[in-house]
């Protein structure tokens, strides 16, 4: 059983491949059964890895081949399957399945149809190879696969050049992480001998001492690649851009799997993470003030993508704090929680968009409760999740972050107070989107409601929302256990009621209006903060002037090819020294015969000087 | 005789495809495929009665008896000059990757060439001879004769079969080349002299050249010589002004051969020549060499952005790949060879690709001028995933050989100055923005429905598949082709060692 997981990945691959070979003369039946049963068969095989996994939680490996192998360098196209890897695998081609079904509908009268399933395919493949990999060169290998496969599905209605411009971002801005992590690699390597993740570990606790530079340095990088793929600060403003991209691809790539790659990595170099504090603490920050940042961006958003992007940024920021904190399971807990409600509520935006005639705006929508019955069940569940409403999955995971970050000796309290405002928006927020949308009288009438393959998979994960918080994860043995400690009742208290503040907050405001806000919404100094937010905190105009102009004007600058001008200077001398010389071919015999003289009388003198 | 009758199949080869278009226009590309490929074919068959490539000892750079081959035959024995021929693993390498760049040339000149077809194959085939002639010679003179035979037919290919502006970029071409040529044949017969002053024998060949002793300003001198002919070719900034114009204005079957095989005598050179004769001046020398690779990975890749022509940006894509090679070769430790070696022949598949690509744009649209494109994968959806292909090849990633590439580059060169290798590493960034802004600008965006193109057929199609395959091929198992320059990168390696006793 355990050599068969070299099928999990090849499979969608295979698939791809073929559809990129074949897709044009394939019926569309068989393009989504290939679509769709090559990742079904990937979750199924998963499924029983894991049952033969957890009745022995013996962590193994396996080597395909070596990769390259030049001196000591020999990084291998090699597996390693622990507890963690089943999660981010389970997460990959379960979620992936429901995803790849429903798109089969959401697309079903696009003519791209098997290149869509073709990139969706790859991208599974390069998704599952970056979980899997047991060394850092070959998940790097997925990590900008993914990579790709999200440029090109970013950029899928290619046709549209916005869409293009907002792929090109995509990529060029993770790209900036990717490099940075790059090195973070070279400096391992030369230091430490291997990329292999597990011997990494081993090798920086006996080289290293906490509290060293290198692995500090070590860790920034690898953090910065983190940051850049997972849409953090500094580097998110490529994720709600990406929104160009058909939504099932929102939903996977951007909020379920790929987007949650730096969480993973950083996980997965735990050990290296523990080496340096501060590091960590970086880790936290950085969780912390996205989290808050995207929170409030997501409150003045009126596209139901963008809000959703911003939701997922702010997530992701939790994961990063949670793993700062050095609450490593509870990080990846809610990645997976977040998955799964993340996945659910963008599915439902996707069936919105797809009965409403392509319609982005909220405040267009409306007075959908009744006419789109379970994508409004989708809504309430999911943003209950997102909101982290007593027992939801979502409460589980955040409950325990809240609390992991609480005790941390000195920021701890700011740390949790700051995750609590966070949590009052994020509930704000998401209620907000519920309420207009689903509430109040109908702008626009749906011209159809979801199909199975839509109704299915939002049922499935309408279950996964609600009850995901029950799953064990099996990591216990991949992670350093948490202090036994518990924080006073009052700090779990108050984590509990706080989303319930907010949601209470949004009921006021969005719905009975018995709250009016319209007074304060209009100060002008709340009004400049709403365009401030409205705009991603302007980060998009402030990188524009800080690199995207400056690179445009550079190359400008150099189009010309200065360095040819040095060249030119020595042609325009040749030229001149040439028009000169040839002054003296003028074809009058008395110039000829005056140079002549001239000439004779020089040779004459030199050699009279030289007797 | 193998290596002698490698070079004599495509000069004699080259005369027949010339004679052949009285037998019709379309005969003399079909006599130069045939002639490539019977070259390849009686390549591979030789060397099926080798031993074991992988298994081979590292080739002692200064003794002939430990390559894969030695021919050696007197041509002007006054002088010492003879006919001497050499191969080992780097070589063999670089003859493999020539005939099969060369046999894709000769299919992309398929339908692009339609005057003087036969001169025009017969320039092809004999500019491959210069080049096997470059790649195997291992007597001095012999190598700068070979140096200015690929030099000329080039020259004719741009100028008679070029673009709108052909006089101009064939006359660059040629002057930088041969300026820089003159410079190592000064070289070249110095370093002959003090040999013959040291010794009292004359003799123009590598093995007895090696170890030559002398002033070290004097080896400084002389390395440059050899320096500057090889960098211009590579081309290495600030050199490399004459490449924009020659790969935009050649026909297409030249930029192919230009871009995939002659900027690789450049590397090559550097390899074989420059370092081993002068290690002690080129450790002097190596930090001034690797800031001008990174300056040229840079500089390149800007200019690459700035571009509106699409034969001109993949040109300067082309300066940017290449300032890793220098990069590789100047770090000179196992990882970075192996990664310069790598990119040349990486970076030979992925330009030549994209080079056929824009001969193809060229034949259907009139133009290269990326303004007036846009939209193509409309018109053209095989050409575009093609062309997606290629582009995401060019800015490296994982799984492809040009990853492979420059990873092991940079992993090498971040042992030797960090700092360095993060300048460099921006390459990776600015990489990505011109590559796709390339695919934007043409095959994405807004299309023209109006436009009747035709897409790539069978021919095109297999010819792409070929260099697609290959690499992947080089990204996922680039272990055959390491395995070939591995022991003579060790040779090369202990040689410098031993001689300035430290890396340089």
């Amino acid at each position: 059983m355990r050599q068969l997981i070299g099928l999990i990945p090849l499979i969608p691959l295979l698939s791809s491949v073929c559809l990129m070979l074949l897709g044009g003369r394939l019926p569309r039946l068989w393009i989504g059964l290939l679509g769709v049963g090559s990742v079904g068969l990937a979750a199924l095989l998963t499924g029983l890895t894991a049952v033969d996994f957890l009745a022995n939680p013996e962590p193994f490996q396996l080597t395909l081949w070596v990769w390259m192998q030049v001196g000591n360098f020999a990084p291998g196209v090699a597996f390693y399957f622990d507890g963690l890897t089943l999660v981010m695998m389970s997460v990959i081609t379960g979620v992936g399945f429901l995803i790849h079904l429903f798109s089969t509908e959401f697309m079903e009268e696009d003519k791209s149809y098997a290149r869509y399933f073709a990139y969706l395919n790859m991208f599974v493949a390069a998704m599952l190879i970056l979980v899997m990999a047991d060394n850092l060169l070959l998940l790097y290998l997925g990590w900008e696969g993914v990579g790709v496969c999200s440029y090109l599905l970013v950029g899928f209605w290619y046709q549209n050049s916005a869409n293009g411009q907002a792929a090109r971002k995509a990529f060029i801005v993770t790209r900036i992480g990717d490099t940075a992590m790059a090195l973070g690699l070279f400096l391992l390597f030369t230091e430490l001998g291997t990329l292999n993740i597990q011997a990494l570990g081993v090798a920086a606790n006996e080289t290293w001492q906490v509290g060293d530079k290198l692995p500090l340095i070590a860790c920034l990088l690898l953090l910065a690649g983190a940051v850049g793929k997972s849409a953090q600060l500094p580097l998110h403003t490529w994720l709600p851009d990406a929104m160009a991209g058909p939504t099932p691809v929102s939903a996977l790539i951007h909020a379920a799997t790929m987007v949650t790659a730096g969480v993973y990595l950083i996980a997965r170099t735990h050990e290296l993470y523990l080496l340096a504090p501060i590091a960590m603490i970086a880790v936290a920050l950085v969780g912390l003030s996205t989290s808050l940042m995207a929170a409030f961006t997501a409150l003045t958003q009126r596209d139901i993508k963008r809000i959703l992007a911003y939701s997922t940024i702010s997530q992701i920021g939790y994961m990063f704090l949670a793993l700062g904190v050095g609450a490593w399971s509870a990080g990846v807990f809610h990645l997976m929680t977040h998955a799964f409600f993340k996945a659910l509520l963008f599915l439902g935006s996707g069936a919105i968009i797809h009965c409403l005639h392509h319609e982005h705006d909220i405040f267009k929508m409306g007075g959908l409760r009744t006419r789109m019955p379970v994508t409004f069940w989708s809504f309430m569940i999911g943003s209950a999740a997102l909101a982290a409403l007593p027992m939801t999955s979502g409460f589980f995971s955040k409950d325990q972050i809240l609390l992991q970050a609480y005790q941390v000796d000195g920021i701890g309290p700011w740390l949790w107070l700051g995750g609590l405002l966070g949590a009052l928006l994020t509930a704000i927020y998401s209620f907000r989107l519920v309420f207009v949308v689903f509430f109040g009288k109908a702008n626009t009438e749906p011209d159809r409601d979801t199909g199975w393959r839509m109704a299915l998979p939002l049922s499935l994960l309408c279950a996964l929302a609600l009850f995901g918080g029950w799953i064990m994860l099996p990591v216990a043995e991949v992670f350093p256990t948490a202090s036994g400690l518990h924080p006073a009742h009052w700090v779990e208290y108050v984590s509990i009621a706080v989303p319930i503040v907010g949601v209470v907050i949004a009921y006021l405001v969005f719905y009975s209006g018995q709250l009016r806000v319209d007074g304060l919404l209009n100060m002008p100094l709340m009004q400049s903060l709403q365009r401030f937010w409205y705009s991603g905190w302007g980060l998009d105009a402030l990188y524009d002037r800080l690199f995207v102009r400056p690179y445009y004007a550079l190359a400008a600058l150099f189009k010309g090819e200065p360095v040819d001008a040095v060249y030119g200077l020595i042609v325009a001398i040749n030229q001149t020294l040439n028009g000169w010389l040839a002054e003296g071919q003028s074809g009058q015999m008395r110039r000829y015969l005056i140079s002549m003289v001239f000439g004779l009388i020089v040779v004459l003198a030199i050699m009279l000087g030289a007797f | 005789m193998l290596m002698i009758n490698l070079i004599l199949i495509l000069l004699v080869g080259g005369l027949l495809a010339m004679l052949s278009e009285r037998f019709g226009s379309h005969v003399p590309r079909m006599v130069a495929l045939a002639v490539v490929l019977l070259d390849l074919v009686y390549l591979l068959l030789a060397l099926s009665g080798l031993p074991e490539l992988g298994g081979l000892q590292a080739p002692v750079p200064g003794d002939p008896q430990t390559w894969l081959m030695h021919y050696r035959a007197e041509w002007i024995p006054a002088f010492g000059i003879s006919f001497e021929f050499a191969l080992d693993g780097i070589s063999l390498l670089m003859v493999l990757l020539t005939l099969v760049l060369g046999a894709v040339a000769v299919s992309s000149s398929w339908t692009d060439v339609t005057t003087k077809c036969g001169f025009f194959e017969a320039n092809l085939l004999w500019t491959l001879a210069g080049v096997l002639g470059v790649f195997m010679a291992l007597d001095l003179f012999l190598f700068f004769l070979f140096w200015e035979v690929m030099l000329i037919p080039m020259y004719f290919m741009i100028a008679i079969w070029g673009h709108e502006q052909r006089a101009y970029a064939a006359m660059k071409f040629f002057i930088f080349t041969q300026a820089s040529g003159l410079l190592m044949l000064v070289s070249v017969l110095t370093l002959a002299t003090i040999h013959q002053s040291n010794t009292g024998v004359w003799s123009f060949s590598y093995f007895d050249l090696l170890n030559t002793q002398m002033a070290a300003q004097t080896a400084y001198w002389l390395m440059l010589g050899f320096f500057v002919a090889f960098v211009v070719k590579l081309p290495g900034f600030p050199f490399h002004t004459w490449l924009p114009d020659a790969h935009t204005q050649a026909p297409t079957a030249g930029s192919v051969i230009l871009a995939g095989v002659l900027l690789k005598t450049g590397a090559y050179g550097l390899i074989r020549f420059a370092v081993p004769l002068f290690p002690e001046a080129s450790i002097d020398f190596a930090p001034i060499a690797l800031w001008l690779g990174a300056a040229g990975v840079v500089y390149g890749a800007v200019l690459a952005f700035a571009q509106t022509d699409f034969k001109r940006l993949i040109a300067y894509s082309s300066v940017s790949h290449m300032g890793f090679v220098l990069l590789g070769v100047y770090a000179w430790n196992q990882l970075a060879l192996q990664g310069a070696v790598m990119q040349m022949v990486a970076h030979g598949f992925s330009t030549a690709a994209l080079f056929m690509i824009a001969g193809s744009l060229q034949e259907r649209l009139h133009t290269r001028d990326m303004r007036e494109m846009g939209g193509l994968w409309h018109n053209m959806p095989r050409m575009g995933a093609v062309a997606m292909f290629f582009i995401i090849a060019s800015l490296g990633l994982p799984g492809l050989g040009n990853f492979v590439a420059e990873f092991l580059v940079l992993l090498g060169l971040f042992q030797v100055d960090p700092w360095l290798t993060m300048i460099a590493a921006l390459g990776l960034i600015t990489g990505a923005a011109y590559s796709l802004l390339l695919m934007q600008r043409s095959f994405q965006g807004e299309p023209d429905e109006s436009r009747r193109l035709n897409d790539f057929g069978t021919r095109e199609m297999l010819t792409m598949a070929l260099m697609m395959v290959a690499l992947i091929g080089l990204g996922l198992y680039p272990q055959p082709v390491l395995d070939m320059a591995q022991p003579v990168l060790d040779g090369l390696l202990q040689f410098s060692a031993t001689v300035v006793g430290g890396q340089l």
